[in-house]
């Protein structure tokens, strides 16, 4: 879908590159034996190297290598067999040593790509530029001392893959689209969370505008956008800042921006003067990073299956939608849920009870499928009440809320409230009658041409067996009697 | 090779190293003559010579199990804290 | 004869036959100390009292008969190896008040290895210098004079102190670091012998970094094989180090008899720069002659990119300083200068506070040369004249199995004969730096006097890993020259 400003020179489109980065799953950092993990008191997760001691050296943590490499195979990227860290030198207070170790002139992963999907059903592909790993840097903490800022270093050497997209993104959903399906496919890997509240994915957004056939105008990066949303609305305000900047007689200028979301706008965040020099180069304390072909083969050998690649299968094992396919794809786990109900029973009817009853009551009940009270092995088990007409599909309904409020089996709710489908046709039969004698008025408008009504007569012997008959019986015993 | 004074500021500045206006005067001098002296390598014809990197002795990074080995160990990290506010450094207000 | 004037391998013997006790050694090296440090200042913190405390301890072990190899050994350590729960300067300002809690590889090893350390000696700061007069902790003289003539003599740098120490038996050896001859231009100068190690032979782990892709620790002691002695129990590969080289430490001690016979030495043509000194020429021709009677093959190489080796130091060194330094801004650790009103604030007045001269001209010229549109012309190409520099030496050493040189231009010069200009200090380097930007070990041995009476050292180059052969040969040269001066100002003879 295209998206452009109509300015009063012409038409403008924009042009987006995104630069994320992803918290590596590791339970050490980067460089040092001090643990990841999120939430701990100030300054317990920090070695003396990533305080910066003197005289302290780095030693790189093989698994984030290795989660690194996972990642550029994801994204079906070439995978550079020998890469470098280099030191990104700048003084900051969150930043201990002085420097950050990254990748700047040897990543470990080049170039990739992500195919996403957008609202109206087309598809494209965004190009990935490079992956490489860098340490994170601390956390300074402004609002507990007048004065002062304070500096928690246990996030400081927590390793990050920077994925750096082409300048391929055109509109604001396609930004959000690259976004959650790079989402998606770290946590299919178990690369990252990708959880943004807490940090552990952040993005950088790279924004120009442009007439149609132009070559690219100048950029503006805004710095640590910590949403999908906020990253959409980024785009669309500083595309129209720059527009108006343009058409106003201006120029753009390369620059570092941040997003408020409160005030709706982006602001410059240093001034030219303050430019960086980074002074990169090679770290002296390590050594060129060299791995074998073999090693990632083995590691491609071992890639789980990715949402795409599952999405086409569960269409074609189990005949479901695309659309169907895709909502259930969105997670690995809702996707292991799906496959672990839908094996060995009807699919595309475990895809209905999903996507419909059982989704709306995770909705409201507020809990993730990991916190699903009804576990996949009695969602199927309600499945295969039905299946056997132990149950109908209305009184089904009302099994699975009550499995989501007690817990108990569907066969248990089933017994305990005497719910079996009623399939004794005498009862039926007497139902049926009990419901024409007393309804003979109606019975008579039914017969001089009124239709409808039948299926008020179905409604009343319905309501009469508690919703328990089997639907298919009381339509037949039904006809015979009263069509006559 | 002689050294503006501008660009002596700005390398000062890069480098947090403060000087003032008399000793960025004796840096620019010093630093043209070490920079002037330096130049002797304009002689030698590198073309196609790789650069070296860090040295060329071992060949491959070592790496190291995915453990955590490390840290907890805050009153260390903080006992040479010039300043601290409980289990936290210090430096003065940054706005950001 | 007093006990500090016995080498470490006479006293290692001396004190498995009890003939005296660790406690008595180190008395009378704490002794000496009290006496002379307060002239020499090769010490800036002196630990006496742990220094006995350990002596007690080694002479139970000693009893008990469980004593590894330095049981007992007093030494002096460069103040810029980190010490647990000792105070650690690098000779700097920024420095003076930090306490690391974590002890260096280096160190560690010789610890676990027995050795006793009498304190931490005085460097140039942050080993940015040759001639021991940029400390914070102020000048060290050398124990050494010229004859007739009393005027104060730098030790050379940057480990001048320990090599000071060494010299005037304040120490029966010392740790040194040597990134462009922090090791051997002051062994030279102090008549002892230093020994810079293959890079990536000893631990960088917990030594506080100059220039990273250089630092290499070593031992500097008064003979070769006490040298031999200390690198054994200072080498070793160190997983926290990733440059450290997981390759086994030999029996250094052994390769002090090992027999010369064949051996080729190779005597590099561009040593022999225009306005060298005759009794310099004379001293080199001398050491030739010494190893031929040894039984060597003397072979002229030629080094060709030696002249481009101190232009190549002097960005490359600068540069990983310049990064390296970063970390000294007053937050974590250190001097936090006062009244700081903002973040660049604090960092421009502690960084101008804490360094010195010396120290914040190195980091200003590796920030130019690292920053942008001079990365290339400077730090690039001195990368790439430095894979050349290596090349020469791969070359020489397909003809030739160590290579024989002057250790420095001249002997010590007087505290006042300073030369105004950096670039003329820099000049003192020129024949041990090419082999610190190849990464080869390389050791100087003290040879003779010079007419004026002061010592004047031979460098040996080896190849990688090769220590043995430098300490073979270095042993017979010793042997050889018979070196038994000692400086006016030492222990038990002080004036
Ligand atoms: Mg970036
Ligand atoms: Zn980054």
């Amino acid at each position: 879908m295209s998206y452009t400003i109509e300015g009063s020179t012409g038409t403008w489109e924009i042009v987006v590159g995104l630069e994320v980065h992803a918290q590596v799953i590791s339970h050490s950092k980067l460089f040092s034996g001090a643990s990841t993990v999120f939430g701990a008191e100030p300054n317990t997760q920090v070695s003396l190297i990533d305080a910066g001691f003197p005289g302290m050296l780095p030693v790189i943590n093989h698994e984030c290598v290795a989660q690194a490499v996972r990642t550029g195979l994801g994204l079906k990227a070439r995978i550079n067999l020998e890469s470098r860290f280099d030191r990104k030198n700048y003084f900051y207070a969150d930043l201990p040593q002085g420097y950050q170790i990254s990748q700047f002139a040897h990543p470990i992963v080049g170039e990739g790509s992500i195919g996403i999907e957008l609202s109206d059903g087309s598809t494209r592909d965004i190009g990935i530029t490079r992956l490489h790993l860098e340490q994170d840097a601390g956390k300074l903490i402004h609002d507990q001392d007048p004065k002062l800022s304070l500096v928690d270093l246990n996030r400081a050497g927590v390793s990050l893959m920077e994925i750096v997209s082409e300048p391929d993104i055109r509109t604001p959903e396609e930004a959000g689209a690259y976004l959650r399906k790079l989402r998606q496919i770290l946590r299919y890997l178990g690369t990252c969370d990708g959880n943004m509240d807490e940090g552990s994915m952040r993005a950088d957004v790279n924004v120009s505008v442009r007439h149609a056939g132009e070559p690219f105008r100048t950029r503006c990066e805004i710095k640590n956008v910590n949403s999908i949303r906020f990253v959409m609305q980024a785009i669309e305000i500083e595309a129209a800042r720059q527009v108006e900047v343009w058409e106003s007689g201006g120029t753009v200028d390369q620059e570092t921006r941040l997003f408020d979301p409160a005030r709706s706008e982006t602001r410059s965040l240093r001034s030219k003067e303050d430019a960086h020099d980074y002074r990169y180069f090679p770290d002296p304390d390590l050594l060129p990073l060299v791995i074998g072909q073999n090693w990632v083969d083995q590691l491609k050998a071992s890639l789980p299956e990715l949402p795409d690649e599952k999405r086409a299968r569960f269409q074609k094992d189990y005949g479901i939608t695309a659309y169907d396919a895709g909502v259930l794809v969105a997670e690995q786990a809702i996707a292991d849920f799906y496959e672990s109900v839908a094996k060995g029973r009807d699919g595309k009817s475990a895809a209905a009870w999903m996507t419909g009853d059982f989704f709306a009551a995770l909705n409201r009940t507020g809990k993730s499928i990991d916190e699903s009270p009804v576990g996949a092995d009695k969602l199927g088990a309600m499945l295969d009440l039905i299946a056997d007409s132990t149950i109908n599909g209305k009184i089904a309904k009302d099994v699975l809320e009550t499995m989501f409020e007690t817990g108990e089996t569907p066969l248990e709710i089933v017994e305990r409230k005497g719910l079996r489908q009623v399939t004794d046709t005498g009862a039926i039969e007497k139902a049926a009658d009990d419901v024409i004698a007393n309804n003979t008025d109606k019975l008579e408008q039914y017969r001089g041409g009124k239709d409808k009504l039948f299926g008020f007569f179905v409604g009343q012997v319905m309501k009469a067996t508690q919703g328990k008959a089997n639907p298919a019986m009381v339509n037949e015993i039904l006809r015979r009697k009263i069509d006559g | 090779m002689s050294l503006d004074l501008a660009t002596t500021r700005r390398i000062a500045k890069l480098a947090r190293i403060g000087l003032n206006d008399q000793e960025t005067e004796a840096v620019r001098a010093q630093l043209g003559g070490i920079l002037g002296w330096i130049e002797i390598l304009n002689e030698v014809d590198v073309e196609g010579i790789p650069p070296m990197i860090g040295t060329s002795m071992n060949t491959a990074l070592a790496q190291r199990p995915d453990v955590v080995t490390d840290g907890n160990c805050q009153e260390k990290v903080l006992s040479n804290a010039p300043d601290r506010a409980g289990p936290f450094f210090t430096v003065p207000k940054v706005v950001e | 004869m007093m006990l500090t004037d016995l080498t470490i391998a006479q006293a290692v013997e001396g004190l498995r036959k009890r003939d005296f006790s660790a406690t008595e050694l180190t008395k009378a090296h704490t002794g000496a100390i009290s006496q002379l440090n307060g002239r020499l200042n090769a010490y800036i913190t002196v630990t006496a009292d742990k220094a006995e405390a350990a002596a007690a301890e080694a002479d139970k072990a000693l009893v008990a008969g469980d004593a590894p190899a330095l049981t007992g050994i007093p030494l002096g350590i460069k103040d810029l190896f980190c010490t647990e729960g000792v105070r650690t300067t690098a000779g700097s300002r920024i420095l003076s008040n930090f306490v690391p809690p974590y002890e260096s590889t280096v160190t560690a090893n010789l610890l676990k290895n027995g050795a006793i350390f009498l304190g931490k000696t005085n460097l140039d700061e942050f080993a940015m210098g040759s001639a021991n007069l940029t400390s914070a902790f102020g000048e060290v003289e050398n124990p050494w004079h010229r004859t007739g003539d009393s005027s104060v003599l730098v030790p050379g740098g940057s480990s001048g102190g320990s090599a000071a120490a060494v010299a005037a038996h304040l120490a029966m050896g010392a740790t040194g670091t040597d990134t462009g001859g922090s090791i051997r231009q002051p062994a030279a100068y102090c008549g002892i012998v230093g020994l810079k190690p293959t890079y990536g032979r000893c631990s960088r782990w917990g030594t506080i970094a100059f220039a990273s892709s250089l630092d290499q620790a070593g031992p500097m002691t008064r003979t070769v094989e006490d040298a031999a002695i200390m690198l054994q129990a200072m080498a070793g590969h160190d997983p926290k180090d990733s440059t450290s080289a997981d390759i086994a430490v030999p029996d250094y001690r052994a390769a002090t008899t090992r027999s010369l016979k064949g051996l080729r030495v190779g005597i590099p043509a561009e040593y022999r720069p225009d306005g060298m000194s005759e009794e310099l020429l004379a001293v080199w021709q001398k050491g030739i002659d010494m190893l031929r009677e040894a039984g060597c093959e003397i072979v002229d190489v030629s080094l060709p990119h030696t002249k481009y080796g101190l232009a190549t130091y002097y960005i490359i060194a600068p540069a990983e300083c310049s990064s390296n330094l970063a970390r000294y801004d007053g937050v974590r650790f250190g001097v936090r200068a006062e009244g700081a009103t903002s973040l660049d604030d604090l960092y421009e007045k502690s960084r101008h506070n804490g360094f010195g001269e010396e120290v914040r001209r190195r980091i200003l010229v590796g920030t130019y040369v690292l920053s942008a549109g001079y990365y290339d012309a400077y730090y690039l190409k001195a990368q790439k004249v430095r894979t050349l520099i290596q090349r020469d030496f791969t070359n020489a050493f397909e003809k030739v199995d160590v290579l024989l040189t002057p250790t420095a231009p001249t002997a010590a010069f007087g505290r006042d004969e300073k030369p105004e200009d950096p670039v003329q200090m820099y000049l003192n380097d020129i024949f041990t730096v090419p082999a610190s930007m190849a990464g080869q070990p390389a050791m100087s041995v003290p040879v003779t006097l010079d007419s004026k009476g002061l010592p004047l050292g031979l460098q040996l180059i080896g190849r990688h890993f090769d220590e043995e052969t430098l300490i073979a040969a270095g042993a017979a040269l010793e042997k050889a020259a018979a070196f038994t001066a000692r400086p006016d100002l030492r222990a038990g003879a002080a004036a």
